[in-house]
């Protein structure tokens, strides 16, 4: 007999609480400010049997949406064929391998077995990203690496914790090939806790309503999310959409990569057609299928937020025609970038064909770039090494109902941008302008939001700039209409001459000497509808607040002053 | 001294009075519809209504929302920013945000907007050093050109201007030259904290509601002084304590949110004369609920406080957090079959369907109405509207009786405002079930006992007049300041004796502001703390501290104390850095005895408060309720649930089970038993 929709209901938000519970007690007790502060870490339960998501915490980074399904999957299947370890009550497993169900190496998975009396009932299972797990460059990010073995130590699942006590080897082994290890443990332990947390809330769970309702709650949720998920699909009319999005460059080899996407509405269902898609790339653009499953997911959760993060809510979603495209790599294809850029063109392309179906409800393209800016460098002044980054927000798309937002957070992370004042009491760089990037927000009905215009000059020492970034080339698409966004533009002013990346938004290591400057404007976002039908009285307020110079909004708007 | 204290506190509907004479210990107490846009129409007809002697009265302390209202309806003065070349666009760009999660959409209006924010050549660095001088002409030229363009008030905010105020110190004296008024605000002045979007922020808010606040308070004083009130008006901060009137709107935007931060110091006093200091505040209105976590009957103060999306004021507040729900939440169920509880809500206009203003969406209250929980005498006709809805709109699709429809969404809405208020418990490093439950507001009583149930807590109290809690705090509200000093050094680089001066000057400099006041205190303590983190680290945690003058060792051990308190960790090979240094300094109001809050005379056995009973919906069936009237309670009251107690400002709900009793102040303690 089903449960009662209530008390479904009740359990359902339960599940919710514990992962909430985790995420919060991971970012509270975590030592590095990119899970502290940037909040980039997830927490969730998944399935004993095949590892598919059960509930995932609301407050993770939208990245890690269904991620952790796949690599706790893969930690199930390699312990039924022997090539893992048997799990036991208080173990925690720990992996980073991206081709076992990952995203790229420093987004580090903890995965831990839940019993009851005994019983294996599930797993919960966590991502941190760790500021580092060695490779070429500090950070893990080298927009120029060839192979896995560049980007990073790669873990495959072992058991950091037996029985509740931490393996001393396996630490010292990472810790010798990791950068600032000193400082992890305070992570580690975070990431840890937080599973421990999880176990507790989720044993009250099951004392209060009794194991067997938990469990048959958990089976009838997969079949409500479905349900949910496919009651929005109902609102997609009947048809097949084809869109594409562009990555620069793979940042080794300059030429684009080619997203080709067909979404399809079959019956109460959609695919994603991904056939036609470029090969796999040379350099770090590379995505794995867990990442890219991913980014269908969380593009489509960007578009229906009210549906709980669940497998059931992938069950309708079917995503074909990755086999053999740099959207499925495989070892030793580099992957860094996948996480923090193919991701959000992945969503670019379910966005603007997804606006075709549901225009009142997908905007026009968002700046869809985690703007990575790296320096590293000496400061003589306090005689010590440093690394710095830099990342920054662009426009947001116009909508249907309003203009799109100015200095947007990425599509795929939540993180805040830290404050000019901080970075220049950390590092030897003095910011010139901090600005809205002026006529970058696509033209339409309702136009783009707009990017980010800052300028940061060298003080001291010898330094050396690494770009990761994106839609240099090709503009954030404007749908129904609107113009594109503004390019992404890098330009690094040395000795008072003015360089540009020859990849446009890629580079690394690109040395910088006192008075050197780094100049980038990021994407404005599309616009949505055409530049006609936009009010005049809020071009020319545009145009008296100077966002748009009186020739642009003359040429974009055929406005008259 | 010896005559009449009032307070007053405006809230969206009633404006609320507690008049109390300290002498006889007699309370006069005045509810008048609030009166917009001139609060003061208000104010003075509930002073008229409590017959209050203004020639006599002591003092009036007051509780407005003219600066919360004006912030979140964006009805902002003309106000005008001059700041750093470069960086005019700093207050629109924020921090790189969207207002939730999921959902690539979203809008955001700048405190100042763009032709009003204009630039100047000057630059200091992160140290304080200056690297381009201030262009004093430029500065002049900016000044004229935002007066031309019809600013009423004027922000200076340069960067780095925390580490050395010179440039902004100097713009101030050239503007104040030229600008017709004094509302001209510096923004290290008010908050002199790193973090360029904040500050600026903090700096524009305040700006633009200053010459609001100042015309305001200045037309009420006026009323009172002519209706011959001599003494000095107070006026509620944020920060749950009060300032003078004369001095207010010069950091007006401390006054934002200082109605909930009235609730909060109502109930640190109520709970420490009960002998109660850990309360978790629960306050339920018509569209949210407002949730506190006290510690030791002290309210817990937040720096870092965003009032809305990307609208940070990081001054000094009463922590206050919204956990969603109201009254008028509306029930519904979605396309795939499941009951979903707001976060839509017919607020209080249209209101729920039993209002019969013309809602027709099943709300919260509706299903207390259904369930027995409220009078249906009270809503008369509605209360079939709001069956009919319940019926429609949940009862059907679910396949429920109306009555299992209307415990569903009071089940769900419960499991729900559980989680978020233990969410925000945890988040401060607390167990709910350590606390108890302080129940005020016109719904809260109605809920407090089930949400205890589901969080565990044990035990609810519910105030003698939940409904006037805002105005009590006006009442009991001591004077207060507070100072941040930001240092962000590592501890062990740190001049021990700096740190011990600048304590020590934060506490003078209080302890002077408080004596200027010229009001009968009990007393005048400074508390002190620091915010410290781990070397490496970018979040902070609070550290309490005795007194001012701790030594280096016993920083870093009490930090490393309330670190594993907190987190459960313990990393002794880390080292700390000291970021900033706070002072709170406290003038203490003579102790107000609250026994005057309820009614002397009237108290009944339990037999003769009894009204009669009436079917209420408990755990699947109805069962016959006695009701009580509570002014009639007896004070050595001991009664088990099921009950329901009424009075004129709410309704308290006793679930079966739950266990009754009262102390002298008129305080209802439940013991909630465990959930059935």
């Amino acid at each position: 007999m089903p449960l009662d929709p209530v008390t479904l209901a009740v359990i359902q938000a339960g599940l919710q609480q514990v992962c909430d519970e985790m995420d919060l007690s991971f970012s509270r007790a975590a030592f590095s400010p990119v899970i502290a502060e940037a909040d980039d870490r997830s927490d969730g339960i998944y399935s004993a049997s095949d590892g598919s998501l059960i509930a995932q915490g609301s407050r993770g980074l939208p990245v890690f949406v269904g991620v952790m399904q796949f690599s706790t999957r893969t930690i199930i299947e390699r312990i039924a064929a022997g090539e893992t370890e048997p799990p036991d009550e208080g173990d925690i497993y720990i992996v980073n391998d991206p081709y076992l169900g990952g995203t790229h190496l420093m987004d580090v998975r903890f995965a831990m077995p839940f019993y009851r009396g005994g019983r294996l009932v599930c797993w919960l299972s966590n991502t941190g990203h760790w500021p580092d797990t060695g490779g070429a460059v500090p950070g893990g990010f080298s927009a120029s690496a060839i192979s896995a073995e560049q980007e990073g130590l790669r873990l495959p699942p072992v058991k950091l914790f037996r029985k509740g006590v931490m393996n001393r080897d396996i630490w010292q082994i990472v810790c010798s090939n990791i950068r600032v290890s000193e400082q992890r443990i305070g992570d580690v332990k975070a990431q840890a806790g937080a599973l421990m947390v999880g176990a507790e809330r989720l044993a009250a769970l099951m004392d209060r309503y009794g194991d067997a309702t938990v469990e048959q709650a958990i089976a009838e949720m997969r079949a409500l999310a479905a349900r949910q998920m496919r009651a929005m699909i109902a609102l997609v009319p009947d048809g097949r959409y084809e869109a594409q999005a562009f990555v620069d460059s793979d940042g080794v080899v300059d030429r684009p990569l080619t997203i080709a996407l067909a979404v399809t509405k079959r019956g109460d269902g959609l695919e994603f057609d991904f056939a036609g898609s470029s090969p796999p790339c040379m350099g770090p653009m590379n995505s794995v299928r867990a990442t890219t499953l991913s980014s269908v997911y969380l593009a489509m959760r960007h578009i229906f937020p009210d549906v709980p993060i669940s497998a059931g809510a992938f069950d309708p979603l079917h995503v074909t025609g990755v086999a053999g495209t740099f959207l499925d790599a495989s070892y030793p294809r580099p992957v860094s970038g996948c996480a923090a850029e193919v991701s959000q063109r992945i969503a670019e392309a379910v966005f603007a064909a997804m606006v075709q179906a549901l225009p009142d409800r997908v905007t026009a393209a968002p700046a869809g770039t985690s703007g990575n800016f790296g320096l590293g460098g000496h400061d003589p002044a306090t005689g010590a090494d440093y690394v710095m980054y830099q990342i920054s927000g662009g426009g947001y798309g116009g909508n249907a109902d309003h203009d799109g937002l100015s200095n947007g957070c990425s599509t795929i992370g939540i993180s805040k941008a830290p404050p000019v004042e901080i970075m220049e009491q950390k590092f030897p760089v003095l910011y010139r302008r901090y600005a809205l990037h002026e006529g970058s927000g696509g033209a339409g009905r309702h136009r783009g939001g707009f990017g980010l215009d800052y300028e940061i000059e060298l003080l001291r020492g010898e330094a050396r700039a690494s770009f990761v970034m994106d839609h240099g080339r090709f503009g954030p698409q404007g749908v129904e209409g609107g113009w594109d966004g503004a390019l992404n533009r890098v330009e690094v002013i040395r000795e008072g001459e003015v360089w540009v990346p020859p990849h446009l938004s890629k580079a690394q290591d690109i040395p910088l000497k006192p008075g050197d400057r780094v100049r980038v404007r990021t994407p404005g976002g599309g616009g949505y509808g055409p530049p006609s039908a936009r009010d005049p009285a809020a071009v020319a307020e545009d145009v008296r607040l100077g966002r748009y110079s009186p020739l642009d909004a003359e040429r974009l708007w055929g406005w008259q002053a | 001294m010896g005559g009449q204290v009032a307070g007053i506190d405006v809230g969206g509907t009633f404006t609320d009075l507690v008049l109390l004479d300290p002498v006889t210990g007699a309370v006069k107490l005045a509810k008048v519809p609030t009166t917009l846009p001139n609060q003061a129409g208000g104010v003075l007809a509930a002073l008229d209504e409590a017959g209050a002697d203004l020639a006599t009265m002591d003092l009036i302390v007051h509780g407005t929302t003219t600066t919360t209202n004006a912030v979140l309806e964006r009805n902002l003065c003309r106000t005008g920013l001059i700041t750093t070349e470069g960086f005019r666009d700093v207050l629109e760009l924020g921090r790189r945000t969207r207002p939730q999660a999921y959902g690539m959409s979203g809008r955001f209006t700048p405190v100042i907007p763009r032709d009003l924010r204009l630039e100047v050549p000057e630059r200091m660095d992160a140290r304080g050093n200056v690297l381009t001088p201030l262009d004093e002409d430029a500065l002049r030229e900016r000044v004229a050109r935002l007066l031309e363009a019809g600013c009423e008030s004027l922000v200076i905010h340069f960067l780095h201007a925390y580490a050395n105020p010179a440039h902004e110190l100097r713009a101030g004296q050239i503007a104040r030259e030229l600008w017709p008024n004094d509302h001209i605000t510096l923004g290290h002045a008010l908050l002199s904290e790193s973090r360029e979007f904040e500050r600026g922020v903090t700096a524009a808010v305040n700006a633009s509601v200053q010459p609001l606040l100042e015309r305001y308070v200045g037309r009420l004083a006026g009323e009172l002084q002519a209706r011959g009130y001599a003494r000095d008006l107070l006026v509620m901060n944020g920060n749950g304590g009060m300032v003078s009137a004369r001095a207010v709107s010069r950091e007006a935007v401390k006054t934002v949110m200082s109605g909930p931060a009235s609730g909060v110091m109502a109930a640190c006093y109520t709970g420490r004369r009960a002998g109660v200091g850990n309360l978790i505040t629960y306050d339920m209105g018509g569209t949210s609920t407002d949730v506190a976590l006290i510690r030791d009957a002290r309210a817990p103060v937040s720096n870092e406080i965003e009032v809305e999306y990307a609208m940070p004021i990081h001054v000094p507040m009463v922590d206050v957090r919204t956990v969603g729900a109201g009254g008028g939440s509306i029930a519904r169920v979605d396309a795939a079959g499941m009951l979903r509880v707001g976060p839509e809500s017919a607020g209080s206009d249209p209101g729920p369907v039993c209002y019969g203003r013309g809602g027709t969406r099943a709300t919260i209250s509706d299903a207390n109405l259904i369930l027995g929980r409220l009078p249906a005498s009270r809503f008369g006709q509605a209360a079939e509207a709001a069956r009919a809805a319940m019926a429609d709109q949940i009862a059907r699709p679910l396949g429920l009786s109306v009555e299992q429809a209307a415990e569903a969404v009071l089940r769900i809405a419960n499991t729900h405002m559980a989680g978020a208020i233990r969410m925000v418990s945890i988040s401060m490093g607390a167990d709910p079930r350590d606390f108890a439950l302080f129940a005020f507001g016109g719904a809260g009583p109605l809920h407090a006992v089930a949400l205890a149930r589901e969080l565990a807590i044990p035990r609810v109290l519910i105030p003698a007049r939940p409904g006037i809690t805002n105005a009590l705090g006006c009442v009991v509200a001591d004077l207060r300041h507070d100072f941040v000093r930001t240092l962000n050094r590592p501890l062990d680089g740190c001049d021990m004796e700096q740190v011990h001066a600048i304590w020590a000057a934060q506490q003078a400099e209080g302890r002077a502001l408080i004596g200027a006041e010229k009001l009968a205190l009990k007393g005048i303590r400074a508390e002190y703390s620091a915010d410290m983190q781990f070397i490496g680290q970018t979040h902070l945690l609070r550290v309490p501290l005795p007194d001012g003058t701790p030594t280096r060792e016993a920083l870093q051990q009490r930090f490393e104390a309330a670190y594993h308190a907190r987190f459960k960790v313990d990393l002794p090979t880390i080292r700390a850095n000291l970021v900033n240094l706070n002072c709170s300094v406290i003038g203490e109001r003579p102790e107000m005895d609250l026994r005057a809050l309820i009614a002397p005379d009237g108290r009944r056995d339990l037999a003769g408060a009894l009204t009669g009973n009436r079917p209420v919906w408990f755990g699947g069936g109805w069962q016959d309720v006695p009701v009580y009237w509570r002014d009639h309670l007896p004070l050595d009251l001991h009664l088990t649930g099921p009950a329901i107690i009424e009075q004129m400002d709410t309704t308290t709900i006793v679930e079966p089970g739950g266990i009754v009793t009262s102390d002298a102040e008129g305080n209802l303690f439940i013991e909630v038993g465990h959930a059935a």
